[in-house]
């Protein structure tokens, strides 16, 4: 019987009174965002809104609690757009989205930095249990970036890897490590560099000592990619059945899958919130046409980063994964 | 020197220079902080201030900005939409069938209040008539009317209750139509049809035909239809955008430093080019000369007659004076290019030359 763990890939609304005062400390320019600096009054407003989030996430019940990585301001490509051998330069968008962020552009050797570290030191303090890291994955964060240093897109997607393995390195005792990789899906690895995405995956799970979840979304990997990252080192590949649940039943059914699996199966962008039992339905209909389906584990998630939603919304999905979960345990008890 | 009859009909009686190269804004312009505090004061529910105060501010936002974009020069002007909030935000209040769930992210702490439609889209009030004749009321300059294209109302929505989102964008075109009919009978000339969305899914571009066919359906030829887009990568929805039935296509360019102009050199562009030759996220203003250097950037792709210069984008997010500095350096910077055309010193086969 699998294990199912209610989680979340992270990257959170910040609540409504942050964004009112994040906005008037901070302001609305290019110039103004996070730089990896704060003073003492934006780190308070952070700390605050951080602590809103944990608890929103341990009062609904997820089994995983994620730092929230509210001081995202530029989304997956914060880990590079807060370094100092890396400069942000014009706004770009984010996948196909109506976001923004700002283009790092790397210039120099990326350096141990310890910015993520810092916050999840931060948010361990609020966290008994179940405390969960967020990163972009290597090929992700790669692609989101623009190299003007290494000058190769190999040795800069593993300078990237290595460098996302020291950030990892330093963080404190965590149970899982959602590395998510939208890239993979959104702008898939040329021939050649697709065979290279599991080394880098690998280097960076290897960082640490607990379960690592590779989680692709906004709709299937290609079969080719998808068989590649098989070969990464890790505990889980998550799948988005928002976006695209029959190519991913396909890769599924075609190439297998790890041992562990994550779900994304309630909407991160739209405000319908599903019912649990809709939620449970689908993690059967998955299991149902699968010809083995013996998971360790399987992690019930939104597809994508929360952040686009309102804060209300944020809430009740966090809510509907847990009380999906909860009602399916209830189920096997009964 | 050729005549362009839907866009001369813009050119102010005494414009100085032989060749006339429109100047406009995309939209929004920074709202005077008096404004805000009276919003404040008005949803303040202690205050005395009223429905019929808060109304007489943004009657008076409106004259401000109207006449300060007069004073800049602007051959066309716009209200700076100074009773609106939102782009979204502000048609969603107005069509029935969306609710508001809260703010959400656009990018860093710049949020709005993304609607979901929970139920079929239809027609109430009118949306823009009324701000349409305040603003021709006190204008002495012909005014734009920047609507929200629905392809962009339709997918900057969370969509609860249509099947696809597609269908939802059709239904809203059909109401943007409406709406364009009833401002022409108003006098409107000049409709900008805002899709800052389709940058974002290129791939839709025919889904944003259909949804422009739609719009055009029944309006005279001699209504100006203008499309803006912003921040997106042009080659994918371009020559697509030559079937567009448009006469102006507004693009943002100075943001990316023109890397993209020769997307659109090749095949010739259709409808006129309105470049964006101010950042509008830089709270820095561009000097003159930049500005020319950037406008010449124009003339690579349309020659004079189909060249409308306006900004990347609306100017909201700018603190006023710097919104101004840009209003103000981008007309005089036209205005002198205009004359260099005019006098053979820019070489319009080769605009860059000497630069």
């Amino acid at each position: 019987m699998t294990d199912l763990v209610a989680t979340t890939p992270g990257l959170f609304p910040l609540p409504d009174w942050a964004k009112a005062e994040l906005s008037d400390l901070k302001g609305h320019q290019k110039g103004d965002l996070i730089s990896g600096d704060e003073g003492p009054e934006l780190q308070d407003a952070y700390d605050r809104a951080r602590t809103e989030v944990v608890d929103a996430q341990t009062d609904a019940g997820l089994d995983r609690v994620v730092e929230g990585q509210l001081r995202w301001d530029d989304m997956l490509a914060h880990p590079l757009a807060v370094h100092d051998n890396v400069e942000t330069r014009g706004i770009v968008r984010y996948y196909d989205n109506n976001n923004f962020y700002r283009e790092p552009v790397v210039q120099d050797d990326l350096t141990f930095d310890g910015d993520v570290a810092a916050e999840l030191d931060a948010a361990a303090e609020q966290v008994d249990d179940g405390l969960q890291a967020v990163l972009p994955g290597p090929y992700s964060l790669a692609d989101l970036a623009t190299d003007e240093h290494y000058g190769d897109e190999t040795e800069f997607l593993h300078a990237v890897a290595d460098f996302l393995a020291g950030e990892a390195d330093a963080f404190p005792d965590v149970e899982t490590l959602f590395l998510l990789e939208p890239s993979l899906v959104e702008n898939a690895p040329s021939e050649g560099l697709d065979a290279e995405v599991p080394e880098a995956v690998t280097a960076v799970a290897d960082a640490v000592d607990c379960e690592v979840v590779v989680h692709p979304y906004w709709g299937a990997l290609d079969e080719k990619v998808y068989a590649h990252l098989l070969d990464a080192d890790v505990d889980a590949v998550g799948f988005d059945f928002v976006a695209d649940h029959e190519a991913n039943l396909y890769n599924l059914q075609e190439y297998g899958a790890t041992d562990d699996i994550a779900l994304g199966l309630l909407d991160g962008q739209n405000t319908l919130v599903e019912e649990p039992e809709a939620i449970n339905e689908r993690v059967d209909w998955v299991f149902d046409n699968l010809p083995v389906a013996e998971f360790d584990t399987t992690y019930v998630t939104t597809n994508t980063e929360t952040f686009y939603l309102p804060y209300s919304k944020f809430e009740a999905k966090v809510e509907a994964a847990a009380d999906a979960v909860a009602l399916a345990e209830t189920e096997v008890q009964a | 020197m050729t005549t362009n009859a839907n866009r001369d009909q813009f050119r102010p009686e005494d414009h100085p220079n032989d060749h006339f190269l429109l100047t406009t804004v995309v939209g929004s312009y920074p709202k005077p902080k008096w404004l805000n505090r009276a919003k404040e004061l008005y949803e303040d529910p202690d205050h005395e201030f009223d429905a019929d105060d808060w109304a007489e501010a943004k009657d008076d936002a409106c004259r401000l900005i109207t006449d300060e974009h007069e004073r800049a020069g602007l051959d066309v002007v716009v209200d700076g939409e100074m009773r609106r909030n939102e782009m979204v935000e502000f048609f969603a209040d107005r069509i029935d069938g969306y609710e508001f769930n809260g703010p959400v992210k656009g990018w860093g702490h710049n949020y709005f209040d993304k609607p979901s439609v929970v139920e079929e889209v239809e027609y109430d009030e009118p949306w823009l008539v009324d701000e349409f004749e305040f603003t021709s009321d006190v204008s002495e300059r012909p005014v734009k009317v920047p609507i929200t294209g629905p392809y962009t109302l339709g997918f900057w929505a969370f969509n609860e209750a249509y099947p696809s989102t597609e269908e939802l964008v059709y239904d809203l075109a059909d109401l943007v139509n409406e709406e364009v009919e009833k401002l022409v009978e108003a006098g409107a000339r000049y409709i900008q049809i805002d899709e800052p969305a389709l940058a974002t899914t290129p791939e839709d571009h025919a889904i944003v035909g259909e949804a422009l066919e739609r719009i055009a359906a029944g309006i005279p030829e001699e209504v100006r239809i203008g499309l803006h887009v912003c921040y997106g990568d042009y080659s994918r929805v371009y020559p697509e955008v030559n079937d567009y039935p448009i006469d102006e296509f507004d693009i943002e360019l100075s943001n990316g430093d023109y890397e993209q102009i020769p997307v659109l050199e090749e095949p010739e562009l259709e409808p006129d080019l309105a470049l964006g030759v101010v950042d509008a996220h830089t709270a820095e203003v561009e000097s003159v000369e930049e500005i020319k250097r950037n406008i010449r950037q124009g003339l690579r792709v349309v020659p004079p007659e189909k060249l409308t210069i306006s900004p990347d984008c609306g100017l909201k997010l700018l603190p006023r004076d710097i919104a101004y500095g840009k209003t103000e350096n981008m007309v005089t910077a036209v205005r002198e290019v205009e004359a260099e055309i005019d006098s053979g010193e820019i070489d319009l086969e080769n605009p860059l030359a000497d630069d």
